[in-house]
């Protein structure tokens, strides 16, 4: 069975829904982050599979900037969610309402 | 000249601003002087102009642009020629009699500085309105005159009657500035310029239907500031104000301003004489309506106030059958007699405690002999006895009538002829002849301040010899405005008997009549006594059908349309606001978890509704 665009494209939308599940349910910081990389991740496939579906290369441009972007995103993630660890000695989402209305 | 031009227009706002620096502080007797004095400055510059008019030359300057736009051009330009300086004399003179006696007449009062403020700034404002040489600056005068009246005639604010009187002369005034602004609208848009020898160049080229519509809209502006019927009630009760007030602006000078449009806008009411016929059966009309109303009533400044408007009406006969000059004359020897009879009544109140009815005088002319000549020379010269001003003057509006050959006109102003006279020698029989009833009310009355008699001579010799300078008069202002062409020198003579007689018949009938004071209490049973002294019911009428509906619209207008339907919309939109921040702040809980998911539940919205309109956009387009 050859693999087509229809393939990629129901993978993207299963990875997306498991990473909006978790985004909406996990109450662990670092599960979480998790969460949204798979969400980006779900993306990325989607697009370098249209992209290279319709022979156009910005798609596969574009994953890469999301790659590097989440990249980043993760590494001040993580490092503040060190500094949240050390003050608080939890990561529960919770207990973060400093900001309440 | 230009100097002196200036110096008249501005003295009386020097002497107003200088006045108005006190307003604040207990009275101060310099600004009397001050005022009074800057006043005769500008009566003497006024004097240096008349003298240099006189010799055929007309001064013209443009102070400043006061508007530029487009086309728009309108300067502040001040012109004295011929009719101008007529006018300027006539205020300066008598603005300057009445700021001297108000130094007596307001001297217990606690507003005597705040009062000189407004009366040299209503000199000012009508010096604006008759020296202005265009229809813009004439409306500016026009209006400051209407507010000063306003200030000074609810002058004593503490009394609800004067509040009230001051409001009923604002807004009456308004209703006809109105009409005005029509005109002066129709104007700028028919000939493209406000100023006077433009309009009045141009004006002969419009359609006359235009023209017609013109006179009518500026004929209204008349009627309302020299209180013509139906705008007539407002002139009676201004008689609330101060007496000095009265005489100033209510018998001399801002009442007259309607007259003085008319004849500054000859050239219009020349090409539509139906108008000017209309304007002079009104005219007449008054006359006769408001003397029949001061033959009953009991209030003394209320008499010499519905004489003056009487008077009015005489000025409009003449005006608006084209004998302008007359009607200038007239409203110039008016100004010093109603004035001076103003002023007298003012002594009379003074030393009365404010008693204005007559009725409650009698023989006051043994207290107060120079109050008494002088009150007497001036209904003389109102009922138009030989050699007194009003003689010459009223006896050519009369001729002008015959004249032109409209003999109803003619015969209302002769029987008003007499009943001017009758109801002005009532007047002076009840007040200061027969038994001093006084006694029996318990006043003691005292002459006036000698200076307050002296600063009223003026007027008084002005009243005697006005009428003799008739000639020089015509000469003067014929050269600006139209000449009158009498076809009646063959019974001049007779005319001026006839009238003659009739104002000597009325003197006679009121000192027959009241040889013995008031008349008995039968009288004011009848029928015609009530309708009278009621104002032909009037007031009364303009209360019901005018006052009463727009006071129940405005309550309706309050309670059920501001309050039911205009706040309830305001404060339910800020209830909905306030209800709905009251119930959604739970989703501002700080809780990162439960933001994630609003944002999941908008993403899902907004990726339905994006999928929602692209279906039904395919659907439309399909």
């Amino acid at each position: 069975m050859e693999i087509t665009l229809t393939h990629y494209l129901v993978l993207s939308s299963v990875l997306f829904a498991i990473g909006l599940i978790g985004v909406m349910r996990r109450k662990n910081l670092l599960m979480l982050f998790f969460a949204t990389e798979i969400l980006l991740n779900a993306t990325n496939i989607a697009f370098a599979a249209i992209s290279h579906y319709i022979g156009d290369l910005s798609g596969q441009m574009f994953a890469f900037f999301i790659i590097a972007i989440a990249a980043s995103e993760v590494a001040i993630g993580l490092g503040l969610l060190i500094v949240w660890y050390k003050r608080t000695g939890k990561i529960d989402l919770d207990q973060m309402n400093s900001m309440r209305g | 000249m230009e100097l002196y031009l200036y110096i008249a227009l501005f003295a009386p706002l020097v002497g107003s601003l200088f006045s108005a620096l006190f307003t604040a502080t207990p009275k101060a007797s310099i600004t009397g002087y001050v005022a009074s004095g800057l006043l005769f400055t500008s009566f003497v510059s006024s004097a240096i102009l008349l003298s240099y008019v006189t010799g055929g030359h007309t001064v013209h300057v443009e102070m400043m642009t006061w508007m530029a736009t487009g086309d728009l051009y309108i300067p502040f330009g001040f012109v004295v020629d011929q009719v101008s300086v007529v006018m300027m004399m006539v205020v300066t003179i008598v603005s300057t009699v009445v700021h001297v006696y108000s130094i007596g007449y307001m001297d217990h009062d606690k507003g005597f500085n705040r009062f000189f403020a407004w009366l040299s700034a209503f000199v000012f404002s009508m010096m604006i309105l008759v020296m202005s040489d265009n229809f813009a600056g004439l409306f500016i005068g026009w209006e400051g005159v209407g507010l000063c009246s306003w200030g000074l005639i609810g002058f004593w604010y503490h009394k609800e009657s004067a509040t009230w009187a001051a409001n009923e002369a604002f807004i009456m005034n308004r209703i006809a500035d109105l009409g005005m602004l029509i005109g002066i609208f129709l104007l700028y848009w028919n000939v493209g310029s406000l100023q006077y020898d433009v309009v009045f160049s141009e004006i002969g080229n419009l359609p006359l239907n235009i023209v017609t519509w013109i006179g009518i809209f500026l004929f209204i502006g008349a009627m309302g500031k020299s209180a013509q019927f139906p705008l007539h009630t407002w002139l009676a009760d201004a008689m609330e104000g101060p007496t000095p007030v009265s005489a100033l602006i209510h018998a001399a000078t801002m009442v007259t301003a309607g007259v003085y449009l008319v004849i500054r806008a000859h050239p219009i009411y020349d090409l539509i004489p139906d108008v000017g016929y209309f304007i002079a059966s009104l005219g007449a009309f008054v006359a006769m309506f408001a003397g029949t109303m001061a033959l009953v009533n009991r209030d003394m400044k209320r008499i010499i106030a519905y004489s003056t408007l009487s008077q009015l009406g005489y000025m409009f006969v003449a005006a608006g059958l084209g004998a302008y000059w007359v009607a200038l004359f007239h409203l110039m020897a008016h100004a010093f007699f109603k004035a001076l009879l103003f002023l007298g009544a003012g002594n009379v109140m003074h030393a009365m405690s404010d008693e204005l009815d007559p009725v409650k005088m009698g023989g006051l002319h043994k207290v107060m002999k120079g109050t008494a000549v002088l009150m007497i020379l001036a209904s003389v010269a109102l009922a138009g006895i030989w050699p007194f001003a009003g003689f010459f003057s009223k006896d050519k509006i009369l001729e002008v009538a015959f004249s032109s050959e409209h003999y109803i006109l003619w015969g209302t102003l002769w029987i008003t002829a007499g009943l001017t006279a009758f109801y002005s020698f009532r007047l002076i029989m009840l007040a200061f002849f027969g038994e001093a009833r006084y006694k029996n009310f318990g006043f003691h009355p005292h002459e006036a301040y000698r200076f307050m008699l002296i600063a009223m001579s003026p007027l008084a010799v002005l009243a005697l010899i006005a009428g003799w300078f008739e000639n020089d008069f015509i000469r003067l202002v014929t050269t600006l405005l139209p000449g009158f062409h009498f076809h009646t020198h063959h019974v001049e003579l007779i005319l001026i008997a006839v009238t003659s007689l009739m104002a000597l018949g009325g003197i006679a009938t009121a000192i027959i009549m009241y040889r013995n004071g008031p008349l008995s209490r039968k009288w004011e049973e009848r029928f015609c006594y009530k309708v009278l002294i009621n104002q032909y019911y009037i007031p009364k009428f303009y209360e019901e059908v005018f006052s009463k509906p727009y006071k129940e619209l405005s309550r309706l207008a309050w309670k059920e349309i501001d309050v039911k339907i205009v706040d309830a919309t305001v404060d339910m939109i800020a209830n909905t606001i306030y209800k709905t921040g009251e119930s959604t702040r739970d989703i501002q809980n700080g809780n990162l978890s439960s933001m994630l998911r609003w944002m999941v539940i908008g993403l899902v919205v907004l990726m339905a509704l994006a999928v929602a309109f692209t279906i039904g956009y395919n659907a439309v387009n399909a």
